[in-house]
């Protein structure tokens, strides 16, 4: 198992090299955008129940304090982003183009805008697993990788499961995307939040996985790791998907996080590296997460760069800002290979929002779809080693069922690597896609 | 793909996609077998250009006919024809008179490719389900040699080449003797190995200097233009490897048993169109498995029967039997070689 990366470069087995657009943004410090005169903060953010409002129209609200509460375990409580007042609470179109409900908020231009701390100043490190859990919870974080799953869900352990590593992810394999890489230079809380994270996990040692396209970060983070050699940070191939969770596993332990099952299973848990460094921020100061860090960029955007900007700043203002020229521009949120596109321009950056890519409609113009011609390079692109050929030729035929039975199709996580090097133009991840939503509705009425 | 009259644009991601077009792979397979095609031409002078024009013209041409009755848009772009034609051309004599090739052509595409549903449908390698096709309809002409280099190659026709449709072609054994070098028998290796137990020199066999299908004499020839389609990653290079893997060690195996009696490996691998099928017809992706255990079993596969064929069989021409017994076996052998997938876990590997 450990012997393909005996030779070479550590990695996992398959995927592509996509190019890697980093260049623009990567030097770039993180830089603080000015506030939207509106904010709109979309009450469900994460993965699990949405929050709910405790905020009323008319409200006066400060930066800071929490304006939605969590609704059970699988929840995070929401913070206001600006200090203001509440304009209405009403539903609006979020990013996945559905319609949810939402607080909007007047932006006072003329406050300080200070944050609201809360008073008791947290001694983290005294606090028990379950009490340093709940303080997570209450910072309102989620995995800000994108996929927005409660950290603290992520870390409440069952108790017979014991973990020995925490693997930190700060790959960043999506082009485009340089808010980690940022992240890593410039918060030297991650560490702190490392350390959280190990004792919420009750784990004895991390790593810190980056991909070897930012060795400027091995350098910058060295000295300040512990001389008991608990965290430790490495280096692996840079490949797409080497950010995704079971790729990392792989590539820095060469051990598989067995097909359906969690992390923990083989004593693992794994967090973004930006989730603990906002945790490493947030909770000394007892505050919650209210802005975020994306990466605006594109061919045709002229002020490309990485903005720390107030959760729930609506696309069109960062438009504006970053000033986009062209016309038929296609604009999607996160990155090009697993990003959503962006149906509407009031859709406001979320807590999972990685970055803003505007793309020139014609570079992504996808040409005519094909027959399958079985070249196999799918097959030799699929990460998880499925057969997309084959998968993609059983969608054609809508034979969902077998899909899922006999090629693993809930093992595929969509990263879209075979979609990428298919000759015949087939969406595959699009088929997918629609398999698992029509077997999932199917599965529901079966009970 | 099933028509649909509305046409909706699934813009989701990837965004961003590298993968050189089918009609890109399809061209530069073509670049690939140009210098093949040159070299035959000056083995064989005009009847190896005509014949090879002829091949692809009536290939292009039935595509067109086809694409024509069934209302589809012209899939000619797509260069898959062409490739086909160009591949059928060369495992034909140089002598194989025009009409006989045009028939071949035609049932190339018109059997091999449209009846099946076109590209990407097909389960046989078009080329070597027309050329199986006129192997039992013209069994006379498609094994009769005619020597390389003859002197007056370039303004002389082979005169078999230019026999009238339906007649019997002239007979060129007289006209061998006369154009060639020095002692010509009309036999190929393959054929002078089984019923004379004459082994060719491995030597000549690589550069190709013997007698044989057009395309096929060069293995030198043949591995360099593959190298560069394997290179732009348009061609697997496993499918190749595998097959002469499994033709070595077949008849490493038999030269093994009896040295005297079994032409060794290297004979093997150098001589009749083997190297030539390896590189560009079993390695034809459509007709092939996707799945990394199976790609290599089918190379095997090819290879062994192959040498099985050759060594055993009544024909000479082994490979093409191979390949398309292989072709035939293909969704059997991609049933049973799926991949185990990432964490797999240990009851799902058992029931799969
Ligand atoms: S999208 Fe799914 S099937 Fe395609 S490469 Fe990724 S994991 Fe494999
Ligand atoms: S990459 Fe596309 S054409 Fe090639 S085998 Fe996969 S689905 Fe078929």
């Amino acid at each position: 198992m450990t012997l393909f990366n005996l030779f070479g470069k550590r990695t996992f087995a398959h995927g592509i090299h996509p190019e890697e657009y980093k260049a623009t943004t990567k030097e770039k410090a993180t830089r603080r955008l000015p506030f939207a005169p509106e904010i709109i903060v979309p009450l469900a953010q994460s993965i699990g129940k949405p929050a709910k409002s405790i905020v009323f129209k008319g409200q006066q609200i400060t930066r800071g304090e929490i304006i939605a509460e969590a609704d059970g375990f699988m929840s995070v409580p929401i913070h206001a982003p600006v200090t203001g007042q509440v304009k209405s609470i009403d539903i609006v179109m979020t990013a996945k183009g559905e319609k949810a409900p939402a607080i909007t908020i007047t932006t006072s231009l003329s406050s300080g805008q200070l944050i609201l701390e809360s008073d008791i100043q947290q001694d983290y490190l005294r606090l028990s697993r379950t009490e340093l859990i709940q303080a997570v919870k209450n910072t309102g974080i989620v995995g800000l990788g994108g996929a927005a799953f409660p950290t603290h869900v992520k870390m409440s352990i069952p108790d017979d499961r014991k973990i020995h590593t925490v693997l930190v992810n700060g790959c960043e394999c999506e082009p485009f995307l340089t808010t980690d890489h940022r992240v890593m230079l410039e918060k030297i809380e991650q560490l702190l939040g490392i350390r959280i994270a190990m004792k919420c996990v009750d784990a004895p040692k991390a790593i810190i996985g980056i991909e070897d396209n930012k060795l400027d970060v091995l350098s910058a983070i060295k000295p300040h790791l512990p001389d008991d050699g608990s965290i430790s940070i490495e280096a692996i191939e840079t490949k797409y998907p080497q950010g995704a969770e079971k790729m990392l596993a792989y590539s820095l332990l060469g051990i598989e996080i067995p097909s359906g099952g969690l992390p923990s299973e083989v004593g693992l848990a794994i967090f973004n590296v930006a989730t603990l460094a906002e945790i490493g921020a947030l909770l000394p100061a007892g505050r919650g997460l209210i802005e975020r860090i994306i990466t605006i960029t594109g061919d045709t955007v002229e002020k490309s760069g990485n903005y720390l900007i107030p959760i729930g700043t609506p696309i069109r203002y960062l438009l504006e800002y970053a000033g986009v020229s062209g016309q038929e521009i296609e604009l999607i949120l996160g990155g090009p290979m697993m990003g959503l596109p962006i149906q509407s321009l009031d859709v406001p950056v979320t807590k999972g929002t990685g970055g803003l890519l505007v793309l020139d409609k014609h570079a992504t113009k996808q040409g005519d779809v094909l027959p399958c011609i079985k070249c196999s390079q799918c097959l030799q692109a699929c990460p998880i080693l499925l057969n997309p050929a084959e998968l993609g030729q059983l969608a054609a035929k809508r034979l969902y069922d077998i899909m899922e039975e006999d090629f693993h199709l809930n093992d595929c996580f969509e990263c879209g690597a075979c979609s990428y090097v298919c000759p015949s133009n087939i969406p595959l991840v699009q088929y997918f896609r629609i398999a698992k939503t029509l077997n999932r509705e199917r599965h529901l009425q079966d009970g | 793909m099933a028509k649909t009259p509305l046409k909706i644009d699934l813009r989701t991601s990837p965004y961003i996609r590298k993968a050189p077009s089918v009609p890109q792979i399809m061209r530069n397979v073509v670049y690939a077998l140009l210098p093949i095609a040159a070299y035959a031409i000056y083995q064989f002078g005009i009847s190896a250009l005509a014949l090879m024009c002829t091949t692809i013209l009536a290939c292009i041409g039935t595509e067109a006919l086809f694409n024509k009755l069934s209302n589809k848009k012209n899939t000619i772009v797509d260069f898959s024809a062409v490739i086909t034609g160009l591949l059928l051309g060369m495992t034909l004599p140089a002598g194989f008179p025009l009409w006989m090739a045009a028939v071949a052509g035609f049932t190339a595409i018109a059997m091999g490719k449209t009846l099946f549903g076109g590209l990407g449908f097909n389960i046989f390698n078009p080329a070597l389900v027309g050329r199986a096709f006129i192997q039992a309809a013209f069994p006379v002409s498609i094994t009769t040699w005619t020597p390389a280099l003859a002197s007056d190659r370039f303004i002389e026709f082979i005169p078999s080449t230019l026999a009238l449709p339906f007649m019997k072609p002239l007979a060129t054994a007289e006209w061998s003797q006369q154009v060639a070098i020095d002692g010509f028998t009309g036999a190929t290796p393959l054929a002078l190995m089984k019923f004379q137990g004459i082994f060719t020199d491995s030597y000549d066999l690589f550069l190709g200097s013997v007698a044989g299908s057009t395309g096929e004499t060069s293995s030198l020839l043949i591995l360099i233009c593959g190298a560069y389609l394997m290179a732009r990653k348009m061609l697997d290079w496993r499918i190749p490897a595998a097959v002469l893997f499994g033709a070595a060690v077949t008849s490493e195996f038999f030269y093994f048993m009896d040295p005297s009696h079994y032409p060794s490996p290297a004979f093997m691998l150098f001589s009749g169109g083997l190297m030539f099928a390896a590189v560009f017809m079993a390695s034809d992706m459509v007709a092939s498995p996707v799945t990394p255990l199976g790609i290599f079993v089918f190379g095997c596969l090819v290879g062994f029967l192959t040498i099985i064929i050759r060594l055993f069989g009544g024909l000479t021409e082994a490979v093409m039997y191979a390949i398309l017994f292989a072709n035939a076996a293909t969704p059997i052998i991609e049933s049973y070689t799926q991949p185990r997938i990432y964490g797999a876990r240990k009851k799902i590997q058992e029931k799969s």
